[in-house]
């Protein structure tokens, strides 16, 4: 009987939070208004959550890159048609790996700052001064980092592509010495550009919004004490990576089904 | 950091990322290829398309002249109807003939025109009625196949 309420006890736990994930959302999204008024705040928070995110985005999508046009070459050997590696390596990044892997290292990279920002202003007792001076915290401290990171998620996953591609380039055909015409001229025939690279937009945009969406409300949520930001941070990259693989594998299924 | 130095930096992050987008459209996509010129729709019937597919290029004398715009199924003739818009600038004879070709010996399927010696010109809405269906490389193998099986069997 005591496992039965504890299975219990557990849903409905995890309801509740989803439940106030919603509710979170909706609160955000009713406070949108002040971009127009205070559009400085979130060119304050593109900065630090898109520049700041920028080198390690070009870095792990170059060496993604490499790491594809050497497997791929690998495969496709056997198959004696390498001339396909740019195909390979446009669609696989265009359509997965770019939004997939940038929402992964975004999640680490932006998403666990900005909940610990937040928990250690919420420990701080600065957002509860601030609803003293009758400033509305939601609106001047969590909107502007969440447009921050919606506008940053989809360039950040533009860039990470970008440079795979030009990693498996580098590997296809200066290492390996593949055509350089027949690579690029493969790519442009398989790769559509609303199928595939506007799919992947689309994608990156989603997984900012899931990513920032759990940052935020983990650290909105946290108790206030080191521990409790402490483990706010771990919950956001282990929530924020399962439902961006989640969320993936529905838009994979929806987008490119048919 | 001042107001205007971030500003900067976030214009350059923006940059670069209307730049990356930019790249995946035209230098990895197919944006580039997709023409602004004025087209016309002509149709062709083909017993069998194998894998052609919509957005396919037309091509005549290895020029691309067109794409394949539409694909449907004729239940009344059984026959599939390929919509082709060819570009404006190009005219074909009337009599012109349109083939389903292979690039390479597994690539990708496009349709070639031949153009015939009529001197009324192809309109819009005309019909292509000289067709040839895609080679199908198994029925290919198998015609081969009978035809090498018969001759051994008139030696005997």
């Amino acid at each position: 009987m005591n496992a039965l309420a504890a299975v219990g006890r557990f849903t409905l736990e995890k309801l509740v939070v989803l439940g106030q994930l919603a509710r979170f959302f909706g609160m955000l999204v009713t406070r949108l208004g002040i971009v127009v008024k205070r559009p400085r705040l979130v060119i304050q928070q593109v900065h630090f959550i898109g520049n700041y995110s920028l080198l390690i985005i070009l870095v792990s999508g170059l060496f993604v890159g490499f790491v594809l046009g050497l497997q791929g070459y690998y495969t496709l050997n056997r198959y004696g048609s390498e001339e396909a590696l740019g195909l390979l390596v446009a669609l696989s990044l265009v359509r997965e790996l770019g939004p997939v892997v940038t929402a992964l290292l975004f999640a680490g990279r932006a998403g666990t700052s900005l909940t610990a920002e937040i928990g250690l202003m919420k420990a701080g007792e600065q957002l509860s001064a601030m609803e003293v001076m009758a400033v509305d915290p939601i609106r001047r401290v969590l909107v502007p980092r969440f447009l921050g990171g919606i506008i940053a998620m989809p360039i950040l996953a533009a860039v990470f592509s970008m440079m795979g591609i030009l990693g498996g380039w580098f590997v296809g055909v200066i290492l390996i010495g593949i055509d350089t015409g027949a690579f690029w001229s493969q790519m442009q025939n398989g790769v559509d550009v609303f199928n595939d690279v506007l799919n992947g937009v689309i994608k990156s945009v989603v997984f900012g919004v899931a990513v920032t969406l759990i940052a935020l409300f983990e650290g909105w949520h946290c108790r206030p004490t080191p521990e409790g930001v402490s483990r706010a941070t771990t919950r956001t990259v282990v929530a924020g990576s399962l439902v961006v693989l989640g969320l993936d594998f529905v838009l994979t299924a929806i987008m490119f089904s048919h | 950091m001042s107001n205007q130095k971030v500003d900067v930096w976030v214009g350059l992050f923006v940059m670069l990322g209307i730049v990356a987008l930019l790249f995946l459209a035209l230098r990895a996509g197919n944006l580039s290829s997709f023409s602004l010129a004025d087209t016309y729709a002509v149709q062709a019937r083909f017993d069998n398309i194998g894998g052609l597919k919509v957005r396919a290029p037309v091509k005549s004398a290895g020029v691309v002249v067109g794409r394949v715009a539409d694909i449907r199924f004729d239940d009344q003739t059984y026959k599939a109807v390929v919509t082709v818009n060819l570009e404006r600038n190009f005219e074909f004879p009337a009599d012109t003939s349109a083939s389903i070709l292979t690039s390479g010996l597994l690539g990708e399927q496009f349709i070639g025109l031949d153009a015939g010696g009529e001197d009324r010109m192809l309109v819009a809405g005309d019909d292509i009625t000289l067709t040839q269906s895609a080679i199908i490389l198994e029925q290919l193998i198998s015609q081969f196949l009978y035809g090498s099986a018969e001759r051994e069997g008139a030696v005997d």
